[in-house]
């Protein structure tokens, strides 16, 4: 019987979210481990687009930044930062973006900014990158990131990218073409909006982590779908695979 | 006064001495690739300050000019060690004002490029589809809206951005100062053409300009200076020359998160210089 840990089992089901043939515009960290894990395995045909204009990109180890080398020496084609996002994401061409963040709400709005006032922030952090058009612009947004009452919150502090904004109908109002985030997957289950409310519930949790457990770990009070399901644990080949992964230039 | 061809090629020092002034608008491209640290470093060793630092990425390059004093402001998108964490340098700045105060200009990386993009179209602004329901525009007077005239569609609009100057950092360039790069192209290319005045620092000279697929190629008639720096970009990386040392982004945590230890790094940027 194999273990596992908590961040193992997000990775893999992150991956499981992607679908072979589909255009995948990837953040670094979790996201990328994860799309570079599925392209092993279920979708070799995933086509992997990055901000540094690397567009079918396939690496053989995982890159540190969302430039590294490794990326432009495997990509079938490059292009400039302005025709990235213009040309490729603005346009709509792109099936899912693969997002994480710091803080994420009820509405699944995201917040890489600050945590606290924009002016005197107790904590700053990186800033938008490409993550509002990401979120605003690709035909469906995934978010992958670890599950802390700190960081599930009922309203973030500063909304750098859009998810359902204050609830149902927001996107379109805002004039934003994407469908927005379809799927929250933390290290402890799996969270999607309501078709009716836009407001996250639990659809599933990872084998051996319970509802309470998640309900502790979320500022909002948490509905639970009727029919929850639990995450079918990771395979023996998802799990060689993921730790087969090395980051460029990182001694393991 | 008209630019000869010949007299593009200079050294570094004599270069940002000329052309890079107190409380310019500086603008250091390179996405992850090609970020030029040399010419970084030759600004912090000539003590300049007061400078609105832009960059989408501001990186290690810029985390040193602003622990260096050399910043009045930062203009970006995004501020982080990439894959590491934080810029502590900014971070200080920002929240203790140390070694001076720092403002801020933020804005998203859609919204960056297109301010070069219009920068180097001669536009005053540029349109995109961007900031929508999000809270940068409370924040950031050169975002506002424009309404589409032929569709009504209302629209983000961004100023364009005008560096003083703009340094890159390219694998190449020939003897009459013809730039070629290549790779991961960033916003280098517009972020030149938007600049009343270009610096290139380039891994070598050589007699001719053999074609890359894929490759800009900046005419020497649109840059002011171009100088040799070996090894220009490093921890970034050089394709086709040299790789990212992720060790020392990874290192240089340890360096930023400490006033002191910071301090010891410049000092001794100082003396090697020396």
């Amino acid at each position: 019987m194999s273990t596992w840990t908590a961040d193992e089992m997000m990775t893999v089901a992150a991956s499981r979210s992607l679908r072979d043939g589909q255009v995948c515009f990837v953040g670094i960290g979790l996201p990328s481990t994860a799309a570079n894990l599925a392209r092993r395995l279920h979708a070799p045909g995933l086509v992997l687009v990055y901000e540094s204009g690397t567009i079918g990109t396939e690496p053989d180890e995982l890159p540190l930044s969302i430039g590294d080398g490794i990326l432009a020496d495997s990509a079938l084609s490059l292009v400039g930062v302005p025709e990235i996002f213009n040309y490729w994401l603005q346009s709509g061409r792109i099936d899912v973006g693969f997002l994480s963040g710091a803080q994420i709400d009820r509405f699944a709005n995201i917040n890489t900014t600050v945590i606290g006032e924009y002016d005197e922030p107790s904590v700053r952090l990186p800033g938008s990158g490409g993550a509002p058009e990401i979120a605003a612009s690709c035909r469906e947004v995934i978010v992958v990131m670890r599950q802390r009452l700190r960081a599930f919150v009922s309203q973030v502090d500063f909304v750098t990218s859009v998810g359902h904004g204050s609830g149902p109908g927001d996107r379109g109002r805002l004039g934003l073409r994407g469908a927005g985030p379809v799927r929250v997957i933390t290290d402890l289950g799996v969270l999607e909006p309501d078709p009716e409310s836009a407001e996250l519930v639990l659809t599933a949790v990872h084998p051996d982590v319970t509802v309470e457990q998640v309900r502790s770990e979320t500022g909002w009070e948490l509905e639970i779908s009727a029919d929850l399901r639990i995450t079918a644990p990771p395979t023996e080949q998802e799990l060689s695979t993921l730790r087969g992964l090395r980051t460029v230039g990182v001694a393991s | 006064m008209a630019k000869i061809a010949s007299s593009k090629i200079q050294s570094l020092p004599q270069a940002v001495s000329e052309l890079v002034h107190d409380g310019d608008v500086v603008a250091l491209e390179g996405f992850t690739h090609l970020i030029p640290f040399a010419a970084g470093h030759e600004i912090i060793r000539q003590g300049r300050r007061d400078l609105t630092l832009v960059r989408m990425t501001p990186d290690l390059v810029y985390d040193r000019m602003i622990g260096a004093g050399c910043a009045r402001k930062l203009v970006f998108s995004w501020g982080g060690n990439p894959g590491v964490g934080s810029l502590h340098r900014m971070r200080d700045a920002l929240a203790s004002g140390w070694p001076v105060p720092l403002e801020i200009e933020e804005h998203s990386h859609a919204g960056m490029a297109n301010r070069y993009v219009a920068g180097a179209s001669g536009l005053p602004f540029a349109v995109l589809r961007g900031y929508a329901g999000t809270e940068l525009p409370e924040h950031t007077d050169t975002i506002s809206t424009v309404t589409c005239p032929f569709t009504g569609e209302e629209l983000a609009a961004v100023a364009a951005l005008n560096p003083d100057v703009t340094v890159v950092h390219a694998q190449r360039a020939d003897r009459a100062g013809n730039v070629q790069l290549w790779g991961i192209l960033g916003v280098q290319k517009e972020a030149v053409l938007a600049a009343r005045r270009a610096i290139v620092t380039v891994e070598e000279i050589v007699d001719e300009l053999t074609p890359v697929p894929g490759a800009v190629v900046l005419p020497a008639w649109v840059l002011d200076a171009v100088a040799v720096a070996p090894r220009g970009a490093a921890p970034s990386y050089a394709h086709g020359y040299y790789d990212r040392d992720n060790a020392a982004y990874r290192a240089w945590d340890t360096v930023s998160r400490d006033r002191e230890k910071f301090s010891a790094w410049l000092e001794k940027l100082q003396e090697d210089a020396s």
